[in-house]
């Protein structure tokens, strides 16, 4: 239990007014960078590093220094799902998920229980990964360290098969919207040749399509075309706007207690490996879509929806912090950002920090507790003032988003032109809800396209082309084959009905 | 002391101002927002060092106006590169180089080369030392290479950061000096090709030190030599009882190649030579700040500073190296 005095130790590290002013600090800057769409938690993180490195240089300054990045990190996670749910605009990669039964709750009025949902499971998936991390970091640590590429690649290959059959529409649909995001993953320079791909000799597309302007134009300005279009008001406008929504949403939560269970697994493993928590989000709300009873229901707003992703991506986001810290590899791009600090901190991540400056490790596992409470009670609090911002008239409220949309579009790269991208993808975002081709799949693509290819080239040059290298040890192996199974499994299923002799299209 | 210390600042504050009620004419000095541009994404080396120098101007009040680090990675760094060669005459936007400089240009054929930018100054050259897992047999780096060819051609994997740059143009010099052929796997960052090797899902990497240094304290990376023409000049004890200048240069060790990478700013084409000057002699007051030599010494780096003609000459020199070596390895772009 040598665990339990160090993370005493920790809590009085991290325990005085001054750290925790900073974390309450951190935390409502944090929640205020996850509102706006594009700047994010690691430009977030970047652009107040520089201040840090004063505090640093005092004694214990370190771990001040890091509570106050990693508590905006945190708020970043927490109101990435504010947009979301209230207005279709995830403002986080990892918010994504959230979207898809989120805002249908919020149209229904049910605002409050959305964000009450996506607030609590955010911190339950939180807590667990630091639970993790406390007791059993060394482990994990080593366990990590056994994902080469041909890992990762069945990892990646598992996230989309856990995907593919979420939309309800046709196959063909889905399938073309999921080959656009891959195409448009691969714009841009190519890791495994070192090429340029589908530049066209344009510089705008050297960096190619960054998934954050996709989403903005793709879900933000497709959705206020498509409001314009429907009568200028917001639906959702009756929400219950006291703290009684809190408590009641409350009771329903213990309800999905596997999904929460599943979702944390999801999540920290994701995180460790590190996958990243936008992978995670999305594999766990498929999973709980499969798994569900209610999962035929699922996209139509139910809470359960806006548990599954919350939970893995805050599970996720968390447990990220434990390779940057252990073999200092960043599982998630903030984590990659507090990296940097911590060596002009004067810090070296890896195998020692535990050992060499307990004191900064274990006050930072102490302020992922107490972050993560102040945080909840943060936003918690402020779920009436959020769910009142529908009741502004839409008239008013729609070109101020249309305007903190073009900002975060141009916040991503310093680019006038993503701005004008942004809305290009508005564009396609309306055509493609009005011809019903899922949005889901091509962001999925996007987002993960580019590193499951790089891992599963990276995976061919290591065994000169042999795919057997996928299925090379039990871990790949099983991986894969759970990847192969969900990806079948419509077919599986039907198969098994069919020879249960009833009627095949009831799964 | 208190006295003295007064009156240094009003002897200061003295010459300061008769020097400013007269130099307006001759010193220049940025007059809005100096943007200091990485080529390269959030979190690697050369982002770590252009924060760095921001936190060092920040704290000790080395800039009237502020500095702002802008990521701009795109295109293997084209991206930050094109802005630079597009804001000719803009004195407010200095560039920190990676090898990219040269290689990205000669393998991806996007129009851009050092000489639409003007050399500010060199900060530091960054080393590369070859490293193998602890459990790897091989003690040196000459046992390592007669390993390597033993396996057979490109049994062995070396692991590196992105293709056609710093790494992988090593990995070429290191085969075609020695004839052990491996087979080079791209990474996306230095940290991860550290893990992967630790992990011995590749058998060897030619990391930077500050991005193996932890994983070697740690007792799970062994370094075999370093890329240089000399030792490491650090003599505290890093790892156990080894110190950055106890590994042998690989000249000494038998497989002799050596390549440094090189930090060192630039600006946009035509500004004036005071402008130049201005960021030459700020860029020396940040390398006398305790805070950059702690970071030199983290991580290992080559402390050769030199700015001016020398520096142009030394640009120009490292260019025709990359041109060999591109070419030799088949790299460049097909016209």
């Amino acid at each position: 239990m040598q665990e339990i005095q160090s993370l005493m130790g920790g809590f009085a590290v991290a325990m005085s007014w001054f750290n925790l002013a900073l974390m309450l600090a951190g935390v409502s800057l944090g929640v205020l960078i996850g509102v706006l769409p594009g700047l994010g938690g690691a430009n977030g993180v970047a652009i107040l590093l520089p201040l840090t490195f004063t505090m640093s240089q005092q004694p214990g300054g370190a771990t001040s220094a890091i509570i106050l990045l990693s508590c905006i990190y945190w708020g970043a996670l927490f109101g990435g799902a504010i947009t979301s749910i209230l207005f279709n605009i995830p403002g986080e990669p990892w918010s994504v998920a959230t979207t898809f039964d989120g805002y249908p709750l919020a149209q229904k009025g049910r605002a409050g229980a959305a964000l009450t949902a996506a607030f609590t499971s955010s911190f339950i998936g939180a807590l667990v990964a630091v639970i993790l991390i406390t007791f059993i970091s060394p482990i994990i640590a080593r366990f990590a360290l056994r994902f080469g590429p041909p890992e990762f690649f069945s990892v990646y290959l598992l996230t989309f098969s856990a995907f593919v059959g979420m939309a309800k529409g046709a196959p063909f649909k889905t399938i073309a919207a999921m080959m656009t995001g891959f195409a448009l993953a691969a714009v841009g320079i190519d890791t495994v040749t070192g090429q340029l791909r589908l530049t066209f000799e344009i510089p705008a597309l050297l960096k190619g399509f960054d998934f954050l302007i996709a989403v903005i134009g793709l879900f933000g300005i497709g959705e206020i075309l498509l409001t314009i279009e429907e009568g200028l008001e917001f639906k959702g406008a009756k929400a219950k706007l006291n703290m009684r929504v809190v408590l009641e949403t409350w009771k329903e939560l213990p309800r999905y207690w596997k999904t929460s269970i599943r979702s944390s697994a999801v999540g920290c493993l994701m995180g460790i490996v590190p996958g990243g928590a936008t992978p995670a989000s999305f594999m766990s709300y498929g999973l709980a879509k499969r798994m569900s009873r209610d999962g035929e229901e699922f996209g139509t707003g139910k809470v359960e929806g806006v548990v599954a992703p919350e939970t893995a991506a805050h599970a996720a986001g968390t447990s990220a912090l434990l390779p940057m810290l252990t073999l200092g590899v960043p599982g998630s791009p903030t984590a990659a950002v507090l990296l940097g600090g911590l060596l002009i901190w004067g810090l070296q991540p890896g195998p020692l920090l535990f050992v060499e400056k307990a004191d900064f490790v274990w006050g930072l596992i102490a302020s992922m507790y107490l972050g993560n409470i102040v945080g909840l009670i943060v936003v918690l609090t402020c779920v009436p003032l959020f769910a009142s911002i529908l009741r502004i008239p839409f008239a008013i409220i729609a070109p101020v988003i249309l305007v903190i949309c073009a900002i975060g579009a141009y916040t991503v790269h310093n680019s006038m032109f993503d701005v004008w991208l942004m809305l290009v993808f508005g564009v396609l975002g309306y055509v493609f809800k009005k011809l019903d081709y899922p949005m889901a799949p091509l962001v999925l693509a996007l987002v993960l396209g580019d590193r499951a290819e790089d891992s599963f080239r990276q995976s061919m040059l290591g065994s000169q082309g042999d795919m057997g290298i996928f299925f090379a040890n039990p871990l790949v192996g099983t991986i894969t084959s759970a990847a192969l199974l969900l990806l079948f499994w419509p077919l599986i299923s039907r198969a098994i009905a069919i020879a249960r002799g009833r009627n095949g299209r009831g799964g | 002391m208190t006295r003295r210390t007064t009156a240094k600042t009003l002897l200061a504050a003295v010459v300061a101002t008769a020097f400013s009620a007269f130099t307006p004419a001759f010193a220049w000095e940025p007059t809005k927002t100096v943007e200091f541009i990485v080529p390269a994404g959030t979190g690697g080396g050369a982002d770590q060092m252009a924060r760095l120098v921001q936190s060092i101007i920040a704290k000790h009040n080395l800039m009237k106006q502020n500095m702002v680090v802008v990521n701009k990675g795109g295109g293997a760094g084209a991206e930050g590169f094109l802005e630079v060669k597009g804001a000719k005459g803009d004195p407010h936007k200095i560039i920190i180089t990676l090898s990219n400089l040269f290689t990205t240009p000669m393998a991806t054929g996007v129009p851009f080369n050092w000489k639409d930018l003007t050399p500010v100054r060199m900060l530091a050259l960054d080393q590369f030392v070859l490293w193998v897992n602890k459990e790897n047999p091989a003690k040196t780096a000459k046992e390592y290479i007669e390993l390597v060819k033993k396996a057979g051609d490109g049994k062995m994997k070396m692991g590196g950061t992105g293709s056609k740059q710093e790494d992988q143009i090593i990995t070429v010099a290191l085969q075609k000096q020695t004839g052990a052929k491996f087979t080079y796997i791209p990474y996306k960052g230095g940290g991860e090709v550290a893990t992967q090797l630790v992990g011995k899902h590749v058998d060897s990497s030619v990391n930077n030190p500050i991005e193996a240094v932890a994983q070697w304290r740690a007792g799970n990376l062994r370094p075999l030599c370093v890329f240089d023409n000399e030792r490491m000049p650090y003599k505290n004890k890093v790892a156990g009882d080894m110190s950055w200048n106890d590994i042998p240069t690989c000249k000494e060790a038998g497989v002799d190649t050596d390549y440094v990478m090189l930090r060192g700013i630039f600006m946009a084409g035509g500004v004036s030579p005071d402008q130049v000057k201005y960021y030459v002699d700020l860029l020396e007051k940040v390398r006398q700040t305790p805070e950059w030599k702690k970071f030199m010494e983290d991580g290992a780096f080559n402390q050769t500073a030199i700015t001016g003609k020398e520096y142009a000459d030394w640009v120009a020199k490292a260019e025709k190296l990359h041109e060999g070596l591109m070419q030799e390895a088949g790299f460049m772009a097909k016209k």
